[in-house]
């Protein structure tokens, strides 16, 4: 089971297992980490599931396509280079430790 | 729980040795005793199995949660070209054109729905939000200063009317078309029982203001149908696509927020602690919006077309049968939902399934809970108590779910 780490806007840190095979939002969905909102559902459809992937894990995920691009223009905060919708991430075996920042607000 | 499986074979009771055949139930959700109260069908159809054959329109449906969801998402065992109501688009001709977007499947549905999708993205959200807000704000002092209202016309659908049709790009004149025509296009959607038929006989004049008005020199600049227009340029689409995607958003983009607006005043007015509770935070608005879409599903059905021999839970259906989805039955599932029939403002909606799942979900989802969480912001920040004052009376839809009439008092905070 992979660890994923989740940083919430406070900068307190939240370490969570995940299964390989669903996406970080459903990670996070499922274990209380209410920052992420997920309104449509994991569909790409309501960039309400923004993170910030630390610096260091960036380079290692899969590229985003372009609705995922698409919808980052429209989160609540700010995008940032690190930006991502938490639904499009894929666990793996290789993203244990994934370390992702939880933005302020969603809507 | 759903795979296509070309060995199983039979319809009904000739399923393959050893398979249980098919549930028969014996209920209309078509018929006025079933809009009057939904729920215990909506139970008998989820316990009875995970597929059941209705006899009455000689059609398949799932009520649970897993296999609606299944369905939802297996877009190629389960099409929507063959139409998503009871007609069969294979063996009957259409009631009108068949949508571009909810009608279509991949690879065309693709090319049309990412069109919609950034016309109503959430960066053109943020545009239209103050917008939106301060109309919210404006209806809410107006009918505070009347004190009574009926919350079904001057409310649930006077909002959506007083934003949706400017932020489309729509000429004043022959608004009143609009809901009307919505009104057709949903009965429509159902078997040919006297509702489908009277409203498809009194849709001239309504198809002939929506077909007008979806032409590219009445939309105003800047706006949702402008916008789709202004792709024609970028070649995304041909010249006769784009009134076809405008009138997308006009079959689909109003009479649905009237509904789910006018569940959730619903909800507030009959459940009194969680009105409390969005009152004391306002911040859970769009969450109390969210919450009234899946607890009334004010878009209760749609239907699929099987592309090819398939098992649904264990049972066998033929390649082109029809399947109908209660998307209501699923919201309300004890298997997913704890305490189901209950409305509670602060639950994890995620995953409902009111604005459906997967590559046909609600392209206008984001439209609206803009307008739910607006109106229910300005609700809980302005108003003291609402009050259910009269006889609340159902509206009679083949795929709509909401009232006629709900006269309510309102006092200000
Ligand atoms: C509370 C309000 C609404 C509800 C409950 C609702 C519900 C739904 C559902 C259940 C579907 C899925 C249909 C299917 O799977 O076959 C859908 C699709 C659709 N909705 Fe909505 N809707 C709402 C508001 C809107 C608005 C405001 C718009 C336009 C701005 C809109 C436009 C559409 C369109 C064009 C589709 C077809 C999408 C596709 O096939 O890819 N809807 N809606
Ligand atoms: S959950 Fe909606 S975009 Fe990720």
């Amino acid at each position: 089971m992979p660890t994923i780490v989740f940083i919430h806007p406070d900068n307190r840190s939240e370490s969570i297992d995940a299964v390989v095979g669903e996406s970080a939002m459903q990670a996070a969905t499922g274990n209380g980490i209410d920052e992420i909102v997920a309104e449509c559902g994991g569909n790409a459809m309501c960039a309400t599931c923004h993170v910030y992937v630390d610096e260091n894990w960036i380079g290692r995920l899969a590229a985003m396509g372009d609705e995922e691009n698409a919808l980052l223009d429209g989160v609540a905060t700010e995008r940032q280079p690190s930006s991502r919708l938490s639904c499009q991430i894929k666990i793996e075996q290789g993203l244990d430790g994934l370390v992702l920042r939880l933005p302020e607000r969603q809507v | 729980m759903i795979r296509p499986d070309a060995e199983v074979s039979g319809r009904l009771t000739e399923a393959p040795s050893g398979a249980p055949p098919i549930p028969r139930v014996d209920v209309d959700p078509f018929s006025n005793e079933f809009f009057e109260n939904p729920y215990p069908a909506h139970e008998a159809l989820r316990e009875a199995g995970p597929v059941v054959h209705l006899d009455k329109w000689n059609v398949y449906a799932v009520a649970r949660y897993a296999e609606v969801h299944a369905v939802l998402n297996d877009p190629l065992t389960f099409c929507s070209s063959r139409g998503v109501g009871l007609s069969d688009f294979a063996k009957e001709k259409p009631w009108r054109p068949p949508s571009l977007i909810l009608e279509a499947d991949p690879p065309a549905h693709t090319r049309t729905r990412a069109v919609l999708s950034r016309v109503l993205s959430p960066a053109v959200m943020k545009q239209i939000r103050d917008r939106f807000v301060d109309a919210a704000e404006v209806k809410i002092d107006r009918l505070l200063a009347k004190g009574s209202v009926d919350a079904v016309a001057d409310l649930a659908e006077a909002y959506p009317l007083s934003v949706f049709p400017d932020a489309v790009g729509l000429r004043q004149e022959g608004r009143d078309h609009l809901l009307p025509y919505a009104g057709v296009v949903f009965n429509a959607f159902g078997p040919p029982n006297e509702l489908r038929q009277t409203a498809i006989e009194r849709s001239q004049p309504h198809q002939a203001y929506v077909q007008e008005q979806c032409q590219r020199h009445n939309l105003a600049p800047g706006g949702f149908g402008a916008c789709i227009h202004a792709r024609v340029d970028a070649g995304d689409i041909t010249e006769a696509e784009a009134p076809m995607l405008v009138r997308s958003l006009l079959s689909a983009g109003i009479d649905t927020t009237v509904n789910g607006l006018g569940a959730a005043i619903y909800c507030l007015a009959r459940f009194p602690e969680e009105w409390a509770r969005l009152r004391s935070n306002p911040t859970l608005a769009r969450n109390a919006f969210e919450e009234a879409i899946r607890f009334e599903s004010p878009v209760q059905t749609f239907f699929r077309t099987t592309t090819k021999d398939v098992d649904i839970g264990g049972h066998g259906v033929r390649e082109g049968e029809k399947i109908l989805m209660f998307l209501g039955a699923a919201n309300r599932d004890p298997r997913r939902w704890a305490d189901p029939d209950r409305y509670d403002i602060t639950r994890k909606t995620s995953g409902h399934v009111g604005f459906g799942s997967g590559i046909h979900m609600c392209v206008g989802q984001l439209v609206a809970r803009l307008e739910g969480e607006a109106m229910l912001a300005a609700l809980a920040r302005k108003v003291a108590t609402i009050e259910i004052t009269g006889p609340v009376k159902r509206r009679y839809n083949n795929t709509l779910r909401g009232l006629e009439s709900l006269p309510i008092t309102l006092k200000a905070a």
